[in-house]
């Protein structure tokens, strides 16, 4: 019996406080991802199944504080505009601890949505489970998800949105809209995994 | 009177303006600056924001580092990837930082993130620690002090 705990207590070190160990937790590319069930804006819980008549999803890691987020709200919102009548509706999703980020409470979040007229459902992450399961990592962060005919969500996409976070006008690579359009036709995504500088997460204090 | 002002003000911006300077680098440059300051000395690379507070809360335990380790040749590059230079010359004047600060001048960042590290996904802070025998070490998020100084006590052992 000691020995078990020795043993679990080693393990525990060995991997407990390499952070590399968890980051490589989470979605790739491939790989189904989970439904959740979040509180919106609008004070509604809010699941990807909610959607009948989608055929994907922008699910977007996204919050009111982080500069890029800031930067790229437009971007998100005119990804909804474009994609959501075609079935792929913007879904975000707020990752941040509002004990650690007063800025991303439901209330702030409230605002935002106004003041910005948001399309599209904004959700809070309050247990982090989502963001973990996702392996979310910075903000703001895209997985596109093609609903399957059987009803499950294949991640087809992880990243950021385009490739200039300074200048929508001079990005001459729209990678989420190249995932969604290519989830439209039928065809291969051209680029299924980029990576962007953003805000980390703010997770809970345990 | 007001003549005068104006002459110390301008007179007192321009002694002060050569500590503020930061020099704006593309990703090839600071690749490259990377290269050739590690060739001699243990480099210590941190990727930071003024926006980024775990970033701030941080940054001391980096500018001690050479006190901490005055034995060691080991220097620390800072690299600011603000929005703004103006936000990382501003603060670096106002904290009075010792170390290097540089501007990361690129708004692709999917094309060097990996070249980093493949493990980085791109929140900062974010570190990098390397050799002069062609070590390196990364990592991703922020560290406390006890933390950066067992890393780098365990890196240039």
């Amino acid at each position: 019996m000691k020995i078990y705990v020795v043993l679990y207590a080693l393990l525990f070190l060995l991997i407990g406080v390499n952070a590399d160990f968890v980051k490589e937790q989470g979605y790739q590319v491939g790989d189904y991802a989970a439904d959740f069930a979040l509180e919106g804006v609008d004070g509604k819980t809010v699941s990807l199944q909610d959607y009948q008549n989608a055929k994907g999803y922008i699910v977007i890691f996204t919050c009111n504080t982080c500069p890029y987020a800031k930067m790229y709200e437009q971007r998100i919102i005119n990804l909804h505009k474009r994609y959501a009548e075609q079935g792929y509706p913007v879904v975000a999703i707020n990752p941040n601890c509002p004990e650690r980020s007063p800025g991303d409470a439901m209330s702030e979040m409230k605002k935002r949505a106004e003041d910005k007229g948001y399309g599209f459902a904004y959700l809070q992450d309050l247990s982090q489970e989502t963001t973990k399961a996702y392996g979310a990592s910075n903000t703001p962060q895209v997985f596109v998800l093609d609903k399957e005919s059987t009803g499950k969500y294949k991640v087809a996409y992880i990243g950021t949105i385009d490739n200039n976070y300074k200048d929508a006008d001079k990005a001459d690579v729209p990678y989420v809209q190249h995932a969604v359009d290519a989830l439209m036709d039928g065809r291969k995504v051209p680029e299924t995994k980029t990576k962007a500088i953003g805000c980390s997460i703010k997770w809970k204090m345990s | 009177m007001k003549v005068f002002l104006l002459t110390l003000c301008l007179l007192g911006g321009f002694l002060i303006s050569p500590a503020q300077e930061i020099q704006s680098y593309s990703f090839e440059e600071l690749e490259k600056k990377i290269t050739d300051e590690s060739s001699h000395q243990y480099l210590v690379v941190n990727f930071w924001a003024t926006w980024c507070a775990p970033c701030l809360q941080e940054l001391p335990y980096f500018e001690s580092l050479s006190q901490d380790f005055p034995n060691a040749k080991l220097k620390v590059l800072l690299v600011s990837l603000d929005l703004e230079k103006d936000k990382a010359i501003q603060f670096k004047e106002k904290k009075q930082l010792q170390s290097e600060v540089v501007y990361l001048n690129e708004v692709d960042f999917n094309a060097w993130i990996n070249k980093i590290s493949p493990k980085w996904s791109g929140a900062i802070p974010a570190t990098l620690m390397l050799s002069p025998a062609g070590e390196k070490k990364f990592h991703e998020g922020e560290y406390t002090e006890a933390e950066l100084y067992g890393q780098i006590k365990r890196f240039i052992q």
